[in-house]
């Protein structure tokens, strides 16, 4: 007999909370599977219809007209009108497109355990270098335009979340508040290169917008319209990101060190891990997937930077949903962008039917949806964290004789 | 022990849960004035058989009698009102609150109704401790209290709720071994006065020292009931663990090579800046196991720590195999110096229990051929390597893509053995390493280490367990804030090491 810490006897060995929050988060996501996701999803929807029937409409209806203004009809073969589907399914697509990379971008931090609050900032640093590498060199040959423009974006994306890595990494910084002041920092800089006297403004002296690109550093349209925003390749840019995402993580020693430090960081350390380097490299690589989102949305669709959209947009912090709700997964992020996407476009006023809703709610209808997703995601981590104890109190259940 | 009816009785009780029968009809029987010990490994289904006794679980078959009559218990409440108390391993106390208010709590002595009659309530906690004797005093808060006086607090807490049987679950866990001895007297006393008491342990002696009767749980199944007299620690093992275990591991002569370990006059301080480990010497050679002693917090910690260059020394040397090595990173401490480290806090450190055995298996390799080349990561090859380690080292309850976190405490330390061992290292720092396992775990880990240690690995060994060091260890040294205060033979006394480790014989070393 002799002095011993508290004995574990069964159910209290199982685990050790990981410390951070994001590490909980993961942690508890990896219990819970994609069976959550969608009932959040769903719970949010049922919700957001009460507030629908409180104005006066019918939810079924209007969630029918929501559907229908998505395009997501288009996929079903033979429903209804194909050329108006088509379209708005290319909107939404192409309204998911950077908000699958910025969701990327805050589900590889949330990883590594860390909270990236800064997609919007390393978003606006990809817009800002994407435009300013593509309205300069107008005599270089479009691809090798194109190809430096995305990389050159990706990579100030991947510095600016670095300063709040190599700052968590040499002092310790928390990376929520780094990230918050570099997302005013970029919109400031972004706001004066381009505003009226600004450095970088365009030809129109009293509009302060950034000049064009040039024209051949377009993303190639390849479904749709050109002239009508029809859907460019930087979807499948996005799409090749979700593949990226899953190989890093997964298939690279970097990803293994990333995991480990979001779990655990202690053991990590143990195991031999550069646990800086792993918050360093995981801040680069989540601001790199913010960065590649604003080159697509500008080489794709908007062509320049106008200062009213710094202020007004907000891709970055819908990353924050879009890996809260696809649980930091490749496929959750894909599925929950294309929800995001589809709730923007389908209640966009020039889609609904006044007659159905009224246009003055409806496009408040979509904030309302992803304030309910965010707010279930919250909820649901609770009830997550709940089950997780209950189930770590029924531990026997799991456990192997020893 | 009387022949009269049983205070309590336990009748088929099964307990399912998903996968796995707990419980599978327990037939359990509590006379007045017995202590009964519990006895098993852990995941034996001794705590599930109490929860469902206490009303926190409700059982799937069987009844529950008490005094002769069935109840049925659907609340810890229920079963507090019909006079059982339980002590949790941990305690349920709050801490910023007296003894005396913990222990009235939820059913207060008041005044006017309403207001707590603070007088009323000490006078009945003094009452209490004085009959049993429990140097305790109502007006303290508890958080000022000692872990043995917290749990005395607990066993109050019982008795004025007017218990009459006690569940204690694994009481000495916590407890020095001068306050074992303390609630041991308590237990005979208490016993004398008529209480029956539900003892569960994992702990031989223990059970043999203090309870009438043992019952043996093995895998959710009651093995045997008996009476404590005649029984040994070697046959309540074997009925514990199935099959005849060696208690003392066997140990052939040693033949010390060359110093593989050489630290001198190391000076460590811990994350406030206090110095720990003030001066510390000594070797440690090939084929040989030396012992650290001591009790917790004498600086051991910041020296293993130094010795895996998890923690910078202040000063001093370390040197491996003839390298000194001067703030040297963990990663360098494991792949150049060959110094593999079975961490104290298995699950805080050791492992990264969301990881899958797999990968807890290659947490240090993984940025090694062939697990990896040039930054790609192979995890066919990860599983591969895990499948050969998993039937090596015996791991149960899950395969390579099992998280480490479902596995028992002891199949996640064989995790950590199999990793740190088939590394192959020079040098092994098993500190703690049958913390909170059962008797056939730490069976395992103790031939292990002795296996190693003459495959001519310089094992160095730190444990807060006496026995522990006595039976492995070659030679032993003693720490006491921060030094090295005497080097023991194995041939020592417990009593002996006990004094040094209290920092009485600093100067009676010897060699």
């Amino acid at each position: 007999m002799s002095e011993q810490t508290p004995k574990l006897e069964s159910g209290s060995d199982m685990n050790v909370a990981p410390t951070t929050f994001a590490g909980k988060l993961t942690e508890r996501f990896n219990s819970a599977g994609a069976i959550s996701a969608v009932v959040t999803t769903i719970i949010a929807f049922f919700m957001a219809g009460i507030v629908v029937l409180a104005t006066g409409h019918n939810p079924l209806s209007t969630y029918r007209a929501i559907f229908d203004g998505t395009g997501l009809a288009w996929l079903i073969p033979g429903y209804g009108d194909r050329s108006a589907g088509a379209e708005n399914l290319q909107q939404t697509l192409l309204v998911a497109t950077p908000l699958m990379l910025t969701g990327l971008a805050l589900a590889f931090a949330f990883r590594c355990g860390m909270f990236n609050i800064g997609g919007q900032g390393q978003y606006l640093a990809g817009q800002t270098v994407a435009v300013l590498v593509g309205s300069s060199w107008a005599g270089m040959a479009g691809p090798m335009h194109i190809v430096l423009a995305v990389l050159l974006a990706g990579l100030a994306g991947a510095l600016w979340a670095g300063i709040a890595g190599f700052l968590k990494a040499t002092t310790g910084a928390h990376e929520v508040i780094s990230t918050i002041m570099l997302n005013w920092i970029a919109i400031w800089v972004a706001d004066y290169f381009f505003g009226l006297n600004g450095p970088f403004q365009g030809p129109v002296q009293f509009n302060p917008i950034s000049s064009d690109i040039v024209s051949n550093t377009h993303l190639y349209v390849f479904w749709g319209n050109p002239l009508l925003q029809g859907l460019d390749i930087g979807f499948f840019i996005a799409i090749a990101m979700l593949v990226v995402y899953w190989l890093i993580l997964n298939r690279t020693t970097l990803g293994f060190e990333v995991r480990a430090v979001g779990y655990n960081p202690e053991a990590a350390r143990y195991g031999g891990i550069n646990v800086r380097r792993s918050y360093f490299m995981a801040m680069a690589v989540s601001g790199m997937f913010a960065g590649l989102a604003g080159a697509v949305d500008i080489l794709g669709w908007q062509f320049h930077l106008a200062t009213p959209d710094i202020h007004a947009s907000s891709i970055g912090f819908l990353g924050i949903a879009v890996a809260l709700l696809g649980r930091n997964t490749a496929i959750g992020v894909f599925f929950a962008s294309i929800l995001f996407g589809a709730l923007t476009i389908g209640t966009s006023t020039r889609q609904l039917d006044p007659s159905v809703f009224d246009p003055a709610l409806a496009s408040n209808l979509t904030l309302i949806i992803q304030g309910l997703v965010v707010l279930f995601v919250g909820a649901d981590l609770v009830v997550l964290g709940l089950w997780y104890k209950l189930r770590r109190s029924l531990a026997p259940s799991r456990k192997a004789p020893a | 022990m009387t022949d009269s009816t049983p205070v309590l009785e336990l009748r088929g009780i099964t307990k399912r849960f998903p996968s796995i029968v707990a419980n599978d009809s327990i037939d359990f029987d509590l006379a007045k004035g017995e202590v009964h010990a519990l006895l098993g490994e852990n995941g034996a289904g001794k705590s599930t058989l109490m929860n469902v006794l206490y009303g926190l679980y409700g059982a799937d078959e069987g009844e529950i009698l008490l005094n002769g009559a069935p109840v049925k218990f659907s609340s810890p409440k229920d079963a507090i009102t019909r006079g059982i108390g339980m002590v949790h391993q941990h305690f349920m106390l709050i801490p910023v609150m007296t003894v005396a208010e913990n222990i009235v709590l939820a059913d207060e002595p008041r005044k006017g109704g309403i207001f707590l009659d603070h007088a009323a309530a000490n006078a009945r906690v003094r009452e209490l401790a004085a009959k049993f004797r429990f140097d305790i005093d109502p007006d303290t808060r508890v958080e000022r209290l000692t872990v043995g006086q917290q749990q005395r607090v607990e066993i109050l807490k019982a008795l004025y709720r007017r218990a009459d049987v006690l569940i204690l679950d694994e009481p000495t866990a916590v407890l020095t071994p001068q306050e074992a001895l303390d609630l041991f007297r308590i237990l005979s006393e208490l016993k004398a006065d008529g209480m029956s008491i539900i003892f569960i342990s994992h702990k031989l002696h223990e059970v043999l020292e203090i309870a009438d009767r043992v019952s043996v749980l093995r895998r959710g199944k009651l093995v045997e009931t008996i009476p404590v007299a005649g029984a040994t620690e070697e046959s309540l093992a074997q009925a514990m663990v199935g099959r005849a275990v060696l208690l003392q591991v066997e140990k052939t002569p040693h033949s010390p090579g060359a110093p593989l370990v050489q630290v001198d006059d190391l000076y460590v301080r811990d994350d406030r800046g206090i110095e720990k480990v003030k001066g510390v010497s000594f070797e440690v050679r090939a084929g040989e196991i030396v012992g650290i002693a001591g009790v917790d917090n004498n600086g051991q910690t910041q020296l293993i720590d130094a010795l895996t260059g998890l923690r910078s020394p202040e000063s001093g040397s370390i040197v491996i195999d003839g390298e000194a090595y001067d703030n040297p990173t963990p990663k360098v401490m494991t792949d150049v110096a060959g110094v593999g480290h079975i961490p104290e806090d298995r699950q805080h450190r050791g492992l990264v229990l969301d990881f899958s055995i797999a990968e807890n298996l290659a947490l240090h390799d993984y940025r090694h051929e062939p697990q990896s080349t040039r930054g790609w990561l192979y995890p066919g090859r990860l599983v591969a390597s895990a499948r050969r380690l998993i039937t090596e080292f015996d791991i149960r309850g899950g395969g390579p893509s099992t998280a480490a976190g479902a596995l028992s405490g002891g199949n996640q330390q064989k995790v950590i053995l199999a990793r740190e061992i088939s590394r192959d290292p020079k040098v092994l720092i098993a500190a703690q390493p049958t913390r909170g396992l059962d008797v056939g775990a730490i069976e395992f880990v103790h031939r292990r280490l002795m296996s190693e240690r003459d495959e001519g690995r310089a094992i160095l060994l730190v444990s807060l367990e006496l026995e522990e060091i006595l039976s492995l260890s070659d030679r032993i040294l003693v720490m006491f804030e921060g030094q090295i205060v005497g080097e023991y033979t194995p041939a020592a006394t417990p009593e002996e090491l006990g004094l040094a480790m209290a920092g009485a014989s600093s100067h009676e070393a010897v060699a």
